[in-house]
């Protein structure tokens, strides 16, 4: 039985007080905060088994190892990956995406096509332009109407035998808006082009199975998630991955070092070169299994209710306007108070100790699409409550009272 | 008056003050005070970089004093530039150069700031002063 109450008392940071006030955190989907689940295991492993892995034949080492490869098999089941060894620890979404950008250098040429979408976050849009200049690949765009919906239509006429690569986000970080990925995906393969998702912000509440979904790559970070920071993951399909070459060199990587010729450790090793971030590691499969007791579906549903919720009070506040309202959205409400600059609201919003966002969001292109400076976003999570967003509702109208 | 005892009358009017409430609400009133710049000068190149919000300076030297001008598009950031050019404007470069600008921290205009607008704030400053070491060289 999903009870916030209890969910509440797993995070120590939501007692604290910000300027003399109560914490309201409405950033969640800059970053997550992390239960006491996580930080003891963190802690844990500093505590009690703080070694290198892979490599020591020691018990300390070992037993990392154990860890650190047993959250790999966790992510492994909860993505429903067919081996562990096509997930790929990495520092975060970010990293992952540049593995493969970087990784299709020598698989592009000239005039070949890549297809992204117009609500990207900046870290899936300037990876792939940096590939197109090294390779002279041409990047496509599919648009999106105001309501922030992707225009299918347009991505059906831009798919042709020159597509190589579709790069889309599951969820869009600055409007929220759920995109249709099993049908990006399937409309993609019909033209034998490959498919990344960036599920930086679906990870925390949906549960991606990617054999079902055929997707080629799936790249989520840890700390958006109730995990820590420096740590996500990337799956690719194994024969994907095989062809790639590593992305960096170093320990950890290797078969064999001579200094004729290296050759390459096999997945997942070969993109993970140098001692990784092991107690983030053992976290983020920590941070799964904590999502996983109280369950995404119930997770979703109720953040469903606060989307709805916190939708319906906003709108009731003249001068409101909401972007991003497409029919499947997670909980995220990006908006303006007419022409007052998003900077204002979020700097009287902070010192009433309500923590949203300001500004575009890493995504400025869609803020070029709705000619404006940025947003105020407020982003809930399952630990937030309707009382919470009560009181952003009034920290905001005394905002507006101070900023008209 | 001298920058000193302008950045002292400010610290004074601060002073006043029991809250940031009523701060951030003094700051909303400079912010409608500061000397607007000409619509020709607020161009691209003359935004400020690492304000969250957009800042345009502009200076011209008046004989031997800097006269600056400014605006912004969010309200707040507004009262921070009008306090700034309260303090610099209508000064000699080589004062402008001199001067410490510790009266921010005085004012507890920093500490209640959010870090990337005090990095803003202090790229306004940065900019002030370069405004300063250019006209400065063209009076030598």
């Amino acid at each position: 039985m999903f009870d916030v109450n209890n969910i509440r008392k797993d995070f120590p940071i939501l007692s604290r007080t910000v300027n003399g006030k109560p914490l309201v955190y409405f950033d969640n989907a800059a970053t997550s905060q992390t239960p006491n689940q996580v930080i003891d295991v963190i802690a844990d492993y500093y505590r009690n088994y703080n070694a290198n892995i892979h490599r020591g034949v020691h018990t300390l080492s070992q037993e990392a190892t154990d860890a650190y490869e047993a959250a790999r098999n966790t992510i492994k089941s909860h993505f429903n990956a067919a081996h562990a060894h096509e997930i790929i620890m990495t520092s975060g979404t970010t990293h992952s995406i540049n593995i493969i950008a970087s990784g299709y250098t020598q698989l592009l040429k000239k005039g070949d096509e890549l297809i992204v979408s117009a609500m990207e976050h900046h870290s899936n849009i300037v990876p792939w332009q940096m590939l197109c200049e090294r390779t002279g690949a041409i990047l496509k765009v599919i648009p999106m109407n105001h309501s922030g919906v992707l225009e299918m239509d347009v991505f059906n006429d831009l798919l042709c035998e020159k597509t190589k690569l579709v790069f889309v986000n599951h969820v869009s970080n600055a409007l929220g808006t759920l995109n249709p990925i099993e049908e990006i995906i399937r409309q993609a393969h019909a033209v034998d082009a490959k498919v990344l998702i960036d599920g930086a912000q679906a990870a925390p509440h949906i549960k991606a199975d990617v054999q079902a979904l055929d997707v080629d790559f799936y790249v989520t970070s840890a700390h958006k998630l109730c995990g820590p920071t420096g740590v996500g993951m990337l799956y690719g399909k194994e024969n994907i991955l095989n062809l790639l070459p590593p992305y960096q060199g170093g320990g950890e990587m290797i078969a064999e070092v001579r200094f004729e010729k290296t050759t390459y450790a096999d997945l997942p090793h070969k993109f993970e070169a140098g001692t990784p971030n092991i107690s983030g590691g053992i976290a983020f499969g920590a941070a799964l299994d904590y999502m996983n007791g109280i369950g995404l579906e119930a997770i979703a549903a109720y953040e469903q209710e606060l989307l709805d919720y916190g939708t319906d009070k906003l709108k009731a506040i003249e001068g409101v306007k909401i972007y991003g309202e497409a029919p499947q959205k997670t909980a995220v409400i990006s908006f303006n108070v007419n022409e007052i600059h998003p900077y204002d609201i979020g700097s009287i919003l902070d010192k009433l100790g309500i923590a949203v966002r300001t500004g575009h969001h890493c995504a400025q292109p869609i803020m070029d699409f709705y000619k404006i400076p940025g947003t105020v976003r407020a982003s809930f999570s399952f630990y937030n409550t309707k009382e919470e967003i009560d009181m952003m509702i009034k920290a905001l109208n005394r905002a507006i009272q101070m900023l008209k | 008056m001298s920058i000193q005892e302008i950045q002292e009358e400010i610290i004074e009017e601060f002073a006043m003050f029991e809250d940031w409430m009523q701060r951030y609400e003094y700051m909303i009133d400079l912010g409608k005070t500061l000397p607007l710049i000409a619509p020709e000068f607020k161009t691209d190149d003359n935004i400020i970089k690492g304000c969250q919000s957009k800042v345009w300076v502009h200076a011209e030297l008046k004989e031997t004093q800097l006269e600056f001008t400014a605006d912004s598009d969010a309200i707040i950031t507004k009262g921070i530039i009008a306090i700034l050019i309260r303090t610099f404007s209508n000064q000699h470069p080589k004062d402008i150069l001199d001067a410490n600008t510790d009266f921010i921290d005085q004012i507890g205009l920093k500490e209640h700031l959010s870090p990337t607008r005090a990095n803003g704030l202090v790229s306004m400053i940065k900019q002030i002063k370069m405004y300063a070491i250019a006209f400065q060289t063209q009076l030598n």
